[in-house]
């Protein structure tokens, strides 16, 4: 099935999603790396207040090329996934406290299909590098927090226009993509002969 | 225009080159294996990177938002060029803000970033001389997902041939989506660690299609493609019949009491780009 939503994601809209669908989001896309999930797991110990909007947002594992804009604000040049495994540690609580889509790629561990699950929420695959074609969807730059941590690892907040295509890779109900794959890839070398 | 200043732009074209477009041998390697994928999930990840890889070279943009550190291989011919390493590292940091490139490169422990994408021994420069009219520049952007995903085995002689096998295959399967498959695999087989590891690297420059001018290893590069390619992992991960576009190997003497194996991968945006300069400051960029 094909799905064209738009944010803030509702628990319902997330829990309708299944393994395999393809999505296109509309709204706000909020980016976060390695580092940007190391300090919300700080905000969320000291409970300080977030200066991000996590109930039904969509966080989006990736670090886009950013490029200064003549009238001071921001143009975003390329867009596309990061690697999501390394942020395995840091994404249930992120999750826990609203974010109901999950973009990257390669797909997350099982706490977080766990987490999925117990808060409704999906993960989205998007294909790897496809970073051209992401900008295309990128509207504008609504605005962007802890520049501390570098332009690329900032948080960026993007109003985004059907952002996709994405497919869901891990879902609300304890499907995993990658899951079925490896299962099958553990059957195909079963019976190789290495000689 | 001395032929300092010379190399210098060209390296930032040659740099620019290389992020925007894809070699031929790599976009042709997608196509057949987009239209030999039977999975509709697998044949739309392919035509999703044909898609964007065109997209990019058509609006001269960074077909990844991940434009790696900066590699660079120097065949020195005929002459030397004083502080080469300076000039290099000039045109990166005009490339930086002329391609633009993402500002990847960090301190290791502080991880402090340089702003510029150089940094200590960054951009890398590996050298090698050969007896040609020209002096031969191969840069490659090196991205985080297929380089994370590297290996060293320092296998038992006795491990032989299905050590190696068991070893690649094992690799690119634990792998699973991380490296952004369908992958350019390269092995390094022999030498000493670090000599397998940079042999690894290096095979990575080589064409798609192309095969080792050894027999043996030729053979070798063919039955790791094709099991690899049973495998089953897929393009990102997702399944599919095409795990890697090639798998290219490079080999050296080894130790009698070892036996190892270095294994690098790029991933299906696999970019490069070479230029060959000559003493009269002619420069010739390669057709890929």
């Amino acid at each position: 099935m094909e799905y064209h939503i738009s944010t803030p994601i509702s628990r319902q809209a997330a829990e309708s999603l299944k393994a395999g669908d393809t999505v296109f989001i509309t709204g706000t896309l909020i980016t976060a790396r390695d580092k940007a999930h190391i300090r919300m797991a700080e905000y969320f110990q000291s409970r300080k207040p977030m200066p991000l909007q996590l109930e039904g947002s969509v966080i989006f594992h990736g670090a886009p090329i950013v490029r200064g804009k003549d009238d001071g604000g921001w143009e975003i040049v390329a867009i596309g996934p990061t690697t999501s495994a390394r942020m395995n540690d840091l994404q249930p609580p992120v999750i826990a406290h609203g974010a109901r889509v999950i973009i990257g790629k390669g797909g997350m561990d099982r706490r977080t299909l766990q987490a999925l699950h117990d808060y409704g929420s999906v993960y989205l695959s998007m294909t790897g590098g496809t970073a051209v074609l992401g900008a295309r969807k990128v509207l504008r730059v609504k605005g962007v927090e802890w520049r501390d941590l570098g332009l690329s690892e900032a948080v960026w907040v993007l109003e985004v226009s059907d952002f996709g295509p994405l497919t869901v890779a891990m879902d609300a109900h304890m499907n995993d993509l990658y899951e079925d794959v490896r299962n099958r890839v553990s059957e195909n070398i079963k019976g190789m002969e290495f000689k | 225009m001395s032929l300092e200043k010379t190399i210098e732009d060209a390296t930032v074209e040659l740099i620019r080159r290389a992020v925007t477009r894809l070699p031929e041998d790599v976009m042709m390697a997608l196509e057949r294996a987009a239209d030999a994928e039977t999975e509709a999930g697998a044949k739309r990840e392919l035509q999703a990177m044909i898609a964007n890889v065109r997209e990019a070279g058509r609006c001269t943009l960074p077909m990844c938002q991940d434009t790696g550190i900066p590699l660079f291989f120097v065949s020195i011919g005929p002459f030397l060029v004083k502080n080469l390493e300076d000039i290099l590292a000039s045109a990166v940091r005009r490339a930086t803000v002329e391609a633009p490139l993402r500002k990847n490169v960090v301190h290791p422990l502080t991880r402090n970033n340089s702003g510029d994408n150089t940094g200590v021994e960054i951009p890398h420069v590996s050298y090698s001389f050969h007896d040609t009219d020209y002096m031969e520049i191969a840069f490659m952007p090196k991205g985080a997902g297929s380089e994370n995903m590297s290996g060293l085995a320092m296998l038992n002689p006795s491990q032989g041939l299905p050590g190696i096998k068991k070893f690649v295959v094992e690799s690119i399967v634990k792998a699973e989506g991380k490296p952004c498959p369908p992958a350019i695999v390269g092995v390094g087989i022999g030498g000493s660690s670090d000599m397998c590891m940079a042999m690894a690297k290096r095979a990575l420059l080589r064409p798609v299609g192309s095969e080792s001018h050894d027999k043996e290893l030729a053979r070798l590069e063919s039955e790791l493609l094709e099991m690899i390619n049973r495998t089953g992992v897929g393009p990102m991960g997702l399944g599919g019949r095409c795990t890697a576009l090639a798998v290219h190997i490079e080999s050296a003497s080894c130790h009698t009491a070892s036996l190892p194996v270095g294994l690098n991968i790029q991933c299906y945006a696999a970019r490069r780009a070479t230029m060959r300069v000559y003493p009269d400051g002619q420069v010739k960029f390669g057709g890929d």
